[in-house]
């Protein structure tokens, strides 16, 4: 089972923190498709520009492969210090 | 050390600790950033903090790791407060020894400078009581490349 969790203002806007998809991906780029399939908010937020993507608390990008178990988070640019 | 907490810091302490039984290291170099009232053209009265907790911790080490191949340092400290926030209260402490200033200053620098593209902390200000998140700025972006080879 997939976890996928959401940050920010990429939470608030998707209404929702965190997600268990139990599907099979090959790519942090081809969940993020899917999830853009959701709607018009899914599909803006979870944009490349809009949204990083973090797999086991390591920043990647979308080539990065998935495995089942594995903890994908999206969430803006980030903006601490 | 790197630490993620809504508890306040105390400078005099970290540099005591950063000093302590540390007669090696010359230079100590240490940075705070705080709330500020004016950001991204508004006024800011408050702010809130949202963090990843676990990957905060384990990005600051990676940064921490990264700073530690590039400079002979001796010891380095990263502090960064979550939750809400006052006007002027401290949000992030770095703190960095070596033998040698320049090595400190720029390690510190560095740590900052990828603290603020790499690490998920999240700012939402409040102004004119409407809390706005804040936007990545592509001048950290900028400073974060620099230290690319």
């Amino acid at each position: 089972m997939l976890t996928v969790l959401f940050f920010a203002q990429t939470k608030e806007v998707l209404k929702t923190d965190r997600l268990s998809i139990d599907k099979a991906y090959q790519s942090v780029g081809e969940l993020r498709t899917d999830l853009r399939l959701r709607g018009d908010i899914w599909n803006e937020f979870l944009n490349k520009d809009k949204a990083l993507v973090a797999v086991n608390h390591v920043l990647c990008d979308d080539d990065k492969a998935l495995n089942t178990n594995d903890e994908v988070a999206f969430f803006p640019p980030v903006t601490g210090g | 050390m790197v630490l993620v907490q809504q508890e306040d810091f105390d400078v005099g302490e970290q540099y005591l600790q950063l000093a302590k039984n540390n007669n090696t290291d010359g230079a100590i170099v240490t940075f705070v950033g705080r709330v500020r009232d004016f950001n991204q053209q508004h006024s800011v009265s408050e702010l809130y903090l949202e963090h990843y907790p676990i990957m905060t911790e384990k990005s600051l080490l990676a940064i921490v790791d990264k700073a530690n191949t590039k400079w002979q340092l001796g010891k380095v400290t990263v502090i960064h407060r979550v939750g809400r926030l006052q006007l002027g209260d401290q949000i992030v402490f770095v703190g960095v020894t070596s033998v040698h200033r320049q090595d400190a200053f720029e390690a510190a620098q560095f740590i900052m400078d990828y603290l603020k593209t790499e690490a998920p902390f999240w700012k939402k200000e409040t102004s004119n009581d409407e809390p706005l998140w804040v936007e990545a700025n592509t001048s950290d972006q900028d400073a974060r490349n620099r230290w690319k080879d």
